[in-house]
Order: C-alpha cells, then sequence, then structure tokens
C-alpha cells in the first residue's frame, strides 16, 4: 500500500508543483499510514524529492518517456501505481495532469476528484474538498469508489520540507499503442507561465493598447512574475490567448495578482478569485475589482506603474 | 463523417451562486442557463466541418426536459439532431458512462466536448469518454484540421502549444481557440424556426452509478475591505506586500 504521486519535470529538473505534490503527499501518506512513492518520466536523479518527506522514486524509462504522452504517461503511472497497490494518486492542475488524470481514471477504475484545495476531510470514504462554479463556490464530495485520485490545485497546500532518503528505481513501463504523434511543439523559453507562477501581473483595456505593455512587462520582470490579461485584451488581439485569464480563459492560483486597468467584471474574478492576495490598480474608484482587492491604488496606470516598477527595483535590488 | 457534440446545460455566467435544501443543491431561482462556453466553441467548429466534411453534427446532453431548450439552440445553430438521456447528471463519472454508451451504439468518428464546465469544473468529462471507448484524445484543443482520415490538431500546454496528427475515432477537449468569440454563431430565424422541426431524442439512461456524491456546497468567506494606498505612497503598498501579506 502506498501513496502514489505524478512529479513533474522538465528539461531535467523538477517543476515546483512536483514540489508541492510532495508535500501534500507526504501529509497524505502519514494521515493514512502509508508511504509515500513518486513516479518520474525519463529522470534519472530523483533525489531532490528527499526534501519533501519521498520514501520511493520510480523513474518510468523507455523510448516513449522523453515526451509526454496523455495515453502512455497515463498507462504507465497506472501500472506502476497498481504495482504499488496505491489506493490514493495525487496529481497537479497543470495542463499535463489534467489531460492524463481521466484517463488514469479509467484504467484504475479510480475516482477523480479535481480542484482539490485541502487534504481529505474523512478517508473512510474519502472525502475532498474542491472549488467548483469557478471558484464562486467550494464542496465537499465524497467518492463512492476504493481507488482515488486527487488533482490538487495550485498553491492551494503550499510546499513543506520532510527530509527523507527515497530509495530510486526504474521501470521498462509498457508503452500504451496511439495513433497520436507530436510533430511540433511551440514554446516561448525564457519566461514564466502563468501556471508556473507565485506572482501574476495582468493588464486590461484601461492600457489603452499593445503599445503600452512594456509596462506589464517590465514590472512582470521585476517581480519574477508571469503576465496575464483579460477576454477582451487578448479577443482585440493585444496579447495573445494564452494570457488570458478568468472563467472562460485560465484559472490563476497565485500568491499574489496584480490587475491594472481591469475593471474586475465577475467573469474576470471568478478566474482569479483563487489567488491568495490581490492588489487593483484601477483610474475609477467605482470599479468593482476593489470590492475583489486586498490592497488597491486609484490612480492612473500611465502614472502609478512607472514609479511601481522603480521602487521594486530598488527595492529588489536592496 | 459522423461527429458528437456534448453539451452541459450550465448557469450563465453572471449567475449568483447560491444553494438550497441544507446546501446540498445549487439554487436554479431566477438562473437562466445557456451553452457551456467551452461546448459552444467545439459546436461551432463542429458546424465547420459539417459544411466541409458533410459530417453529420448530432449534440447530447445528459439532463432533465429542462435541458431541451438549449439543446433547440444548438439546433439552431446548426446541429442536425439531437440527444437527450433523460437522466440527472450527477458526476462527470456518470455523464460519461451516458456518452460512452451512446458512442458504443452510434460509433461516431469525432467526439467534442468542452475541456471543462463552468459549473462543475471538473474537466474529466472528454477523458473519461476517450479513456472508456480507448478513442484517441486532444484536450485544451486550439485548432482542428481534418484531411482525409488523419486530425491536425494543437494543444494548449503552459507556455506554448504542441501540434499533433492523430487517427479516428477521436475526443476533443474544446475551448476557446478552436474557433474565436467573434465567430459564435447567433442563431437567426430561419434557423429557429428549422430548429423545432430537427429531431430531439430522448433515450433512458445507461445502467451506472455515480463515482462521487457532493455533500454539501458552501461559498467562499466574505473578504475584508480592501486596504486604499494613496497612489504617491508607493513605499507603502511595497512594505504592505512585503511585510504584511508577505508575498514579495
Ligand atoms: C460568457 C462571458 C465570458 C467571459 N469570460 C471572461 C474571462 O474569462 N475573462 C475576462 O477577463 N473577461 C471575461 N468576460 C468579459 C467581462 O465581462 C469583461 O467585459 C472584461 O473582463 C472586461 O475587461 P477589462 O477589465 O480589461 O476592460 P473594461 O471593463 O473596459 O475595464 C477597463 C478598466 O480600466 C480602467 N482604466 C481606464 N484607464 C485607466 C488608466 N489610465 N489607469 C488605470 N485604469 C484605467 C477603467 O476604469 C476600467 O475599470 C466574459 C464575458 C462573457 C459574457
Amino acid at each position: 500500500m502506498a501513496v502514489v504521486i505524478y512529479t513533474e519535470t522538465e528539461n531535467g529538473s523538477f517543476k515546483k508543483v512536483a514540489f508541492e505534490i510532495a508535500s501534500y503527499g507526504k501529509a497524505l501518506a502519514d494521515q493514512t499510514g502509508q508511504k509515500l512513492v513518486a513516479v518520474t518520466f525519463n529522470q534519472e536523479d530523483g533525489s531532490a524529492l528527499g526534501t519533501y518527506g519521498v520514501d520511493e522514486v520510480v523513474n518510468v524509462t523507455g523510448s516513449f518517456a522523453s515526451s509526454f504522452s496523455a495515453k502512455k504517461y497515463a498507462a504507465a503511472l497506472a501500472q506502476v501505481a497498481s504495482e504499488k497497490e496505491a489506493s490514493l494518486v495525487v496529481v497537479s492542475s497543470s495542463a499535463n495532469s489534467k489531460y492524463l488524470a481521466p484517463l488514469l481514471a479509467v484504467k484504475l477504475s479510480a475516482t477523480y476528484t479535481s480542484n482539490v484545495v485541502a487534504l481529505p476531510e474523512s478517508i473512510e470514504p474519502l472525502t475532498l474538498k474542491r472549488t467548483c462554479y469557478t471558484s464562486k463556490a467550494l464542496s465537499m464530495v465524497s467518492s463512492n469508489q476504493s481507488v482515488n485520485i486527487i488533482g490538487l490545485s495550485s498553491n492551494a497546500f503550499g510546499i513543506i520540507e520532510t527530509q527523507s532518503s527515497p530509495s530510486q528505481s526504474s521501470i521498462a513501463a509498457e508503452e500504451a499503442s496511439s495513433s497520436m504523434q507530436i510533430s511540433a511543439v511551440e514554446k516561448v523559453t525564457g519566461v514564466i507561465t502563468i501556471a508556473d507562477a507565485d506572482i501574476v501581473v495582468s493588464g486590461g483595456r484601461g492600457l489603452k493598447g499593445p503599445e503600452n505593455w512594456h509596462l506589464i512587462e517590465d514590472l512582470a520582470a521585476t517581480l519574477g512574475a508571469a503576465t496575464a490579461c483579460s477576454k477582451p485584451v487578448s479577443d482585440m488581439g493585444w496579447r495573445p490567448h494564452s494570457e488570458h485569464v478568468g472563467q472562460t480563459g485560465k484559472p490563476v492560483a497565485s500568491n499574489l495578482y496584480i490587475a491594472i486597468g481591469v475593471s474586475g467584471a465577475i467573469q474576470h474574478l471568478a478566474g482569479i478569485n483563487s489567488s491568495k492576495v490581490k492588489v487593483v490598480i484601477n483610474i475609477d474608484p467605482e470599479a468593482p475589482f476593489f470590492k475583489a482587492a486586498d490592497y488597491g491604488i486609484v490612480g492612473d496606470a500611465f502614472e502609478v506603474l512607472p514609479a511601481l516598477i522603480e521602487k521594486l527595483k530598488a527595492f529588489k535590488a536592496a | 463523417m459522423k461527429i458528437l457534440v456534448c453539451i452541459s446545460n450550465v448557469p450563465d455566467t453572471t449567475s449568483k451562486i447560491n444553494f438550497v435544501d441544507s446546501n446540498t443543491k445549487f439554487d436554479t431561482q431566477g438562473v437562466q442557463f445557456i451553452i457551456n462556453p467551452n461546448d459552444e466553441f467545439g459546436l461551432t467548429r463542429a458546424v465547420w466541418l459539417q459544411q466541409k466534411q458533410q459530417a453529420e453534427v448530432t449534440v447530447l446532453t445528459v439532463g432533465d426536459a429542462s435541458c431541451e431548450p438549449t439543446l433547440r439552440k444548438c439546433l439552431a445553430i446548426g446541429a442536425d439532431k439531437a440527444i437527450r438521456v433523460d437522466a440527472d447528471p450527477t458526476d462527470g463519472y456518470f455523464v460519461a458512462k451516458q456518452i460512452a454508451a451512446v458512442c458504443e451504439k452510434e460509433s461516431y468518428d469525432l467526439i467534442i466536448a468542452g475541456r471543462e464546465s463552468i459549473d462543475h469544473n471538473g474537466a474529466m468529462v472528454p477523458g473519461l469518454v476517450a479513456g472508456m471507448l480507448d478513442y484517441e484524445y486532444i484536450t485544451n484543443c486550439i485548432s482542428l484540421e481534418i484531411e482525409n482520415d488523419q486530425a491536425t490538431a494543437a494543444r494548449e500546454i503552459d507556455g506554448g502549444k504542441e501540434i499533433v496528427t492523430s487517427g479516428f475515432p477521436l475526443v476533443i477537449g474544446a475551448q476557446k481557440g478552436l474557433v474565436e468569440e467573434s465567430d459564435l454563431i447567433i442563431p437567426n430565424m430561419r434557423g429557429i424556426m428549422q430548429a423545432r422541426k430537427k429531431p430531439l431524442e430522448v433515450m433512458a439512461a445507461n445502467d451506472a452509478d455515480a463515482s462521487s456524491t457532493v455533500v454539501s456546497f458552501d461559498k467562499p468567506a466574505p473578504k475584508g475591505e480592501v486596504k486604499l494606498i494613496d497612489a504617491g505612497d508607493i513605499d507603502t503598498l511595497i512594505d504592505l506586500l512585503h511585510n504584511e501579506a508577505k508575498v514579495i
């Protein structure tokens, strides 16, 4: 019996979310008196997981392991989970985890519960708290099956260090057959994605045009943040769709969300509500965002931003 | 080519979210229901394929008779026929089981469902259907072209996109990008009139159990008042973010 976690890597390093999944998995393993087994793909060195309480790292090898395929990864994860007789599997809320989790659920005849925000309320039956109605509500959901997959919301649990010395092994899992092939990957490098970011800086129509986005980018670079935007900004082509956040865009669950020239429409707020601390900068004191924010400045973005960037640079340098 | 588009009937995006029956049920009082936005992007793409590929487009929802106006709207947008599986859509697993059962009978080449609904946000129905039927599956799909017997699609990934090719049968998790907001079809009078005559079949539900049960709903704790900082006093903001909120 074990708690099995899917720990994602990129170019040979663990993604930050892997450490949060491990921290959660460790708490879950302690709660249920089981050991914690992490599964990696094509990752020779799993020792970094020893900072988060992992007991065993199983690395999936083989030619398919080097590039993500939801179907093949799900089959391999199912194989390891079955071998370890796992009744609890934890995955993240990354695009890849959300892609493979339902496939894994079918393989394991498990219940998959996504957007989970806390440790289980009870283990028998497994009862989990999750967000729904695009973060406008929460629900307590109990599972009717004995094997369960928990999809943890980003930043919901945090990273907790627990030293361990994981044993490491590798397994040549069976490759699932698929007619699907990746023909190209277009990925921006060197920028922080919304999914991985601790801080997100978001611009709305109040910024007047794409030519002013250097202010958003400067602020984001100063803070090590990802950039985001409101829906009309992406619809007008000022920014790429991948930056559109909100109810019909990407969800944001960062530690800090800074909204500039965003009015705070209900559909925008729905998607970013899970962020812990929200700051709004808007010229209109009546903008609805002020009701959702923790900190606010009523002011013109074109005056506030240059000053904020300068002061933050000085603060970071100090 | 036969295309199935799975439709979720969801509260309008501006709805007030409240619960009744000791917080166990969504309060539908005064709430307007719409096609789940991600499903609508998928439906629009399907209607384009219908013209280009001579495809037949069926829409399906799992729900009671109150979902029918939403299905009629799908027909007015351009779907050829509709199926309503007459059951309470208790959870994503149950819904996926119903869809898979219909697919086993009808053998669709392409199944499109929104990557997630805006009510349950389970993000699992298309994946579960693909898993149950052992079909190929692409979610977060932001483009889809079909040539001969091959689909070429783009999947949005964290920080970019991935172009994939796949055979059929194929399940797609739809979202914005598959078509643009401005491409969405607003039904005209002719479409609405035609929709009334198109077939809407009601099917009995397949025997299946839900894999989970909602015990209760809750709303996030109300927010405290915003702390306003003077536009000329950036230092205070930085100090608060550093020392009070501890986020920078
Ligand atoms: C079905 C549906 C789904 C939707 N989904 C989403 C979604 O996922 N995400 C989303 O964002 N929206 C969504 N919307 C759109 C949403 O309703 C709003 O229209 C949108 O969020 C507004 O974007 P905005 O705040 O950038 O623009 P506006 O509402 O135009 O706000 C601009 C703000 O900038 C301020 N401003 C102007 N000049 C300055 C200045 N110099 N300095 C500082 N502030 C300034 C203004 O006071 C105003 O508050 C959806 C709508 C529908 C109907």
